[in-house]
């Protein structure tokens, strides 16, 4: 017994003298493990470009604003539509049920014959099995359906399928990211290629990577949709934008979401 | 007042407003030996307006990509591009207006836009299309206090 009492003194000592001594030298290598969760080999996610403060909302499910949403998704889960079904009434355990389905969209549509990502899915679904009307992207029930629908990936690989049926829409999208446009003249690959980790005035660039999305942007004080950023964007370079949904945009998402396969999905992220 | 005279009139507004170039005012311009060598409009610089223009984000908006010394007014100066200060000891003048008028006449790959073109792009945003970034005086104007940042 006091043998045993002595062995386990001795040893918590040593544990607690180790830990004494990775933790004066720890804070830093802590801090750069921690990165490595958002980091693929060279990719980055657009978490590793933002402030520390901002991190910190996205860290704590309690900070992050996006939660109200989750929440409101969440509650419209189980909500009856026009013809008395939900969403529930075929996906009964939706954190089972849901589980890395954002992680793959857009994917191909035989429907279409076109890629679709997973805003256009939750409309499919909510006209056909609910009996209600398409939604608006950005605001109400679709943001709280695609940040609740996304929740369900966290953590998971981020895993577009490029290939077969998705491969002419995928060199769509990457034609679109090396195409300058605008009265700057500027494609998508200056700015996420060719200078991500560098400032533009007080903005740092980013590898302009989607895991994150739909994301919560303090820009906007809101959730907001994948191509409601591509628009931002493309309004800096005084392009015309498309709108949400547009062809040219759920190819380039396609494309973009490629670019950062493996990424851990972080929806609902929150950026600047 | 005639119906055509209203519409004349507001026409001329209209290019009077919009500022930057229209299509029918662009400034033909030679390029020779990597540069240009006679002023667009024929006229000098204005430095103290060149650094205004400069500066402001809807305009020249430099220092999204350019860091200057001499520019101290203004924070957080981007990292994209060479430091704004010395640049007229690097280039000649000629060799300045041309990469403020179109710098992917000299590197096609540059990110920096072309400051004086208004064709040849894809999808400009409607409120600007015909229109240049900066006009032709502004291009001089930018380049004369470009030449004071030593």
């Amino acid at each position: 017994m006091t043998k045993y009492k002595t062995i386990k003194t001795a040893r918590s000592a040593i544990a607690l003298l180790g830990m004494a001594v990775f933790a004066s030298s720890a804070t830093s290598s802590a801090m750069a493990d921690k990165m490595d969760d958002y980091k693929v080999g060279d990719i980055h996610s657009g978490y590793v470009y933002t402030a520390p403060s901002t991190r910190a909302m996205q860290d704590d499910d309690f900070e992050n604003p996006a939660f109200l949403m989750v929440e409101k998704g969440e509650a419209l889960w189980s909500k009856p539509g026009p013809n008395g079904k939900s969403c529930a009434s075929c996906h009964e355990n939706p954190e089972e049920d849901m589980k890395g389905v954002s992680a793959t969209y857009p994917k191909y549509d035989p429907k279409t014959k076109k890629m679709m990502t997973i805003e256009q899915k939750i409309n499919r679904e909510i006209v056909e099995k609910t009996g209600g009307k398409k939604v608006k992207w950005e605001k109400g029930v679709m943001p709280a359906l695609s940040v609740f629908i996304g929740l369900q990936s966290r953590g998971m690989p981020m895993n577009v399928k490029i290939d077969g049926e998705a491969a002419p829409f995928y060199e769509k999208g990457k034609k679109f990211y090396y195409t300058r446009r605008g009265q700057l003249n500027i494609a998508c690959k200056h700015c996420h290629e060719d200078y991500a980790g560098k400032h533009i005035r007080a903005d740092l660039l980013s590898q302009g990577m989607a895991n994150g999305f739909p994301a919560y942007r303090l820009k906007w004080q809101k959730v907001g949709s994948l191509h409601r950023r591509f628009r931002g964007c493309n309004k800096n370079i005084r392009a015309e934008p498309y709108k949400q949904g547009a062809e040219e945009y759920v190819n380039l998402e396609l494309y973009v979401k490629s670019r950062g396969n493996g990424l851990k999905m972080e929806i609902p992220a929150v950026r600047r | 007042m005639t119906k055509t005279a209203l519409l004349a009139l507001l026409i001329a507004g209209s290019v009077t407003l919009a500022g930057s170039a229209s299509m029918a005012e662009m400034v033909k311009y030679k390029v020779e030996n990597d540069g240009i060598k006679a002023s667009l409009t024929g006229k000098a610089g204005d430095v103290k307006n060149g650094r205004k223009v400069a500066i402001n984000r809807k305009k020249g908006n430099c220092l999204a990509c350019h860091a200057s010394k001499h520019i101290k007014d203004q924070l957080f100066h981007g990292e994209i591009g060479p430091e704004l200060d010395g640049a007229s000891e690097r280039y000649s003048e000629a060799e300045l207006r041309l990469r403020l008028v179109n710098a992917q006449m000299v590197n096609e790959d540059t990110m920096m836009p072309a400051f004086y073109k208004n064709t040849g792009l894809t999808r400009v945003r409607k409120k600007f299309i015909g229109k240049t970034i900066l006009t032709a005086q502004e291009i001089e104007d930018v380049l004369a206090f470009l030449k004071t940042l030593k």
